[in-house]
């Protein structure tokens, strides 16, 4: 579904990654993790098309996606969602969600100044699909009209994927969705990870610090530390790895 | 959270006037607006008119620097594009029927301030903030200059200025202010719409998404290249319709009154009002106008009017705008818009919590 070939990517003297290969195979959940540095979000930002890779491949869906930017990757069934929230904070819970759906609709400019006719069509359908298949299904209709300030932590992430989901992607790419969060807004988000993959058949990849939520629900994990692959497989075998334990254990002397 | 205000369908949820405090208002004012004409004498009619052709241009920074963040000190040029456009094709379809001579001018001087606006946003692709009002600013200055070029002057008239035709909608000719008062503000009341409804719409909400956070906005799929410059198109559009509203009021328009203070004018309307608001424009003409047009008679009616007091009471109307203008902004940084929310939120609460 999505895969990184020998993926290298630097900055100046600093050797962010340093060849990385992995499949995330289509509809399972694959976990990236490393200690702090490692280059997780680097890979995640080569990968959405921030950043452009010295050498190696992006393969999505059997198409080479290394070279294009960031937009076009989205209208190919990308999703992602960042570390540090990345919602538009001018706008409400709705509108946020309804950006999800951009590539989707087809309004042009005058048909927008418009708006009766077909944008005022495309747009209650896009209303009713996002209410139906996406608010409903993340439990976020009570604030859908809220903007996005007044919001906790906690929902804000929710929303972020809720505006993920909205894209109807084919692959979603989560940048730590628990980070800062209680243990109860962590089974939420876990437990809505999950539903995700189960009820739409999404490809997941997502990045995260937390051992267990990872271990729980992750099918396979790739490990990262100092921009290197050190370890991949499936969550029991990548606990065993003693290169894993060293990297965030240190071992004793 | 109005009492009764329940809705039943998505359609009538994405209404522009979803409830009954919004109706009242905008039907009121439109209803005043229609009534005006009737009462007002022929100064406020003209006010009215200036007001309406400047809310025009406004809404189309407002779209540009509200609700897409770039900011652009050089909307003044495209209005001068629009202005001058309408005069020169004007003139080039001379053969044409005058009743629709108005039909094709107008939207080709929109075009072209349109396209030139495209020209003009390029760099915004690469610089951003006070980098890109830098870079817009020449814009003001370029068009300026090459409207008063002697080479040009067959066609502009160069720095005496030119004479404007009168508008003649097929057949209807607008030779007074009280006619040009009800085509400025259907247009005016068009525009708005149109711009609102824009903001209904997914190329809207990518504006405001490129505002907001625009990394954001590429990973959903939003082009910055394209939505950057068809923003810049709108708003360059916008003011180009104001330009050619301004040759048909005018008798005359000369390049002096397309300067860097007319851009500068937009934009200080603008940031009164409330940027990124729809009636944030409405309400920065109002005050940028009216105020100080009431400082002026304020104040000669203090003096009594004599000449002697004149040469003082010129700076000091200025002086006395400039403060209020830094006070607005300190208390409301948000522009009189945010008063105006204040206080539907509170109506619309009532008799529960204000706030």
């Amino acid at each position: 579904m999505l895969s990184v070939s020998d993926l290298h990517l630097s900055f100046g003297g600093i050797k962010a990654l340093r060849g990385v290969n992995f499949e995330a195979k289509k509809g399972e959940i694959t976990g990236v993790i490393g200690p702090n540095g490692a280059g997780k979000t680097s890979l995640f930002n080569a990968i959405s098309g921030f950043y452009t890779p010295h050498k190696g491949r992006i393969h999505f869906n059997n198409a080479d996606i290394t070279g294009i930017s960031p937009d076009k990757r989205a209208s190919l069934g990308m999703a992602r969602t960042f570390q540090n929230i990345a919602l538009f904070r001018g706008m409400t819970v709705l509108d946020n969600i309804k950006l999800g759906g951009h590539t989707r609709l087809n309004t042009g400019l005058f048909s927008a100044l418009k708006y009766f006719g077909s944008a005022r069509k495309e747009e209650l359908e896009l209303r009713r699909d996002i209410e139906e298949r996406v608010i409903d299904f993340l439990e976020i209709d009570h604030i859908r009209k809220y903007p996005i300030t007044m919001l906790s932590y906690g929902l804000q992430k929710r929303v972020e994927l809720a505006r993920a989901l909205a894209m109807r992607p084919s692959v979603l790419l989560l940048d730590e969705p628990v980070a800062g969060m209680n243990r109860e807004e962590t089974a939420d988000m876990a437990r809505f990870i999950l539903d995700v993959q189960e009820q739409y058949g999404t490809t997941i990849l997502l990045v995260e610090h937390d051992m267990h939520m990872v271990m729980d629900i992750c099918s396979h994990i790739v490990v990262l530390n100092f921009g290197q692959q050190i370890a991949s497989g499936t969550p029991t075998e990548v606990a065993k790895n003693p290169a894993v334990i060293e990297a965030y254990l240190g071992v004793a002397a | 959270m109005i009492n009764g205000n329940l809705k039943a369908d998505y359609s009538a949820d994405e209404r522009i006037l979803n409830n009954r405090n919004k109706q009242f208002f905008v039907y009121g004012s439109m209803f005043f607006l229609t009534l005006f004409p009737v009462f007002a004498d022929d100064y406020a009619v003209l006010m009215a008119c200036k007001m309406g052709i400047l809310l025009i241009a406004v809404i189309g920074v407002n779209v540009l620097t509200g609700y897409t963040g770039l900011i652009s000190l050089g909307h003044g040029a495209f209005i001068a594009i629009g202005a001058y456009s309408t005069v020169i094709f004007s003139n080039l379809f001379d053969g044409l029927p005058t009743g629709i001579l108005p039909f094709v001018v107008v939207p080709l001087a929109i075009s072209v301030s349109a396209i030139i606006g495209i020209i003009v946003g390029l760099p915004s692709l690469r610089v951003k903030g006070l980098y890109l009002a830098v870079a817009t600013l020449a814009a003001s200055f370029i068009v300026k200059f090459l409207i008063e070029q002697d080479l040009f002057s067959p066609w502009t008239g160069g720095i005496v200025g030119i004479d404007t035709p009168v508008p003649n909608i097929l057949g209807w000719e607008l030779d007074t202010k009280r006619e040009m008062y009800v085509l400025i503000t259907v247009l005016a009341i068009c525009t708005m719409l149109a711009a609102q409804n824009l903001f209904r719409t997914r190329v809207g909400r990518a504006f405001i998404a490129i505002r907001d956070r625009d990394y954001s906005a590429e990973i959903l799929g939003i082009s910055l290249l394209r939505y950057k410059l068809m923003s810049f198109a709108i708003s360059a559009g916008y003011c180009g319709l104001s330009g050619a509203l301004g040759a048909y009021f005018y008798a005359r328009i000369l390049p002096d009154q397309f300067g860097l203070n007319l851009s500068l004018e937009l934009v200080a309307a603008l940031i009164v009002g409330g940027m990124g608001r729809t009636l944030g424009p409405f309400f920065g003409v109002i005050i940028i106008m009216l105020v100080p047009e009431l400082i002026k008679i304020s104040m000669s009616s203090a003096t009594g009017g004599s000449l002697d007091w004149a040469r003082y009471t010129a700076p000091v109307q200025e002086i006395v705008f400039g403060l209020l203008l830094v006070f607005f902004l300190l208390k409301e940084p948000l522009g009189i818009n945010q008063i105006t929310d204040r206080m539907l939120r509170a109506i619309n609460r009532w008799p529960f919590a204000r706030g």
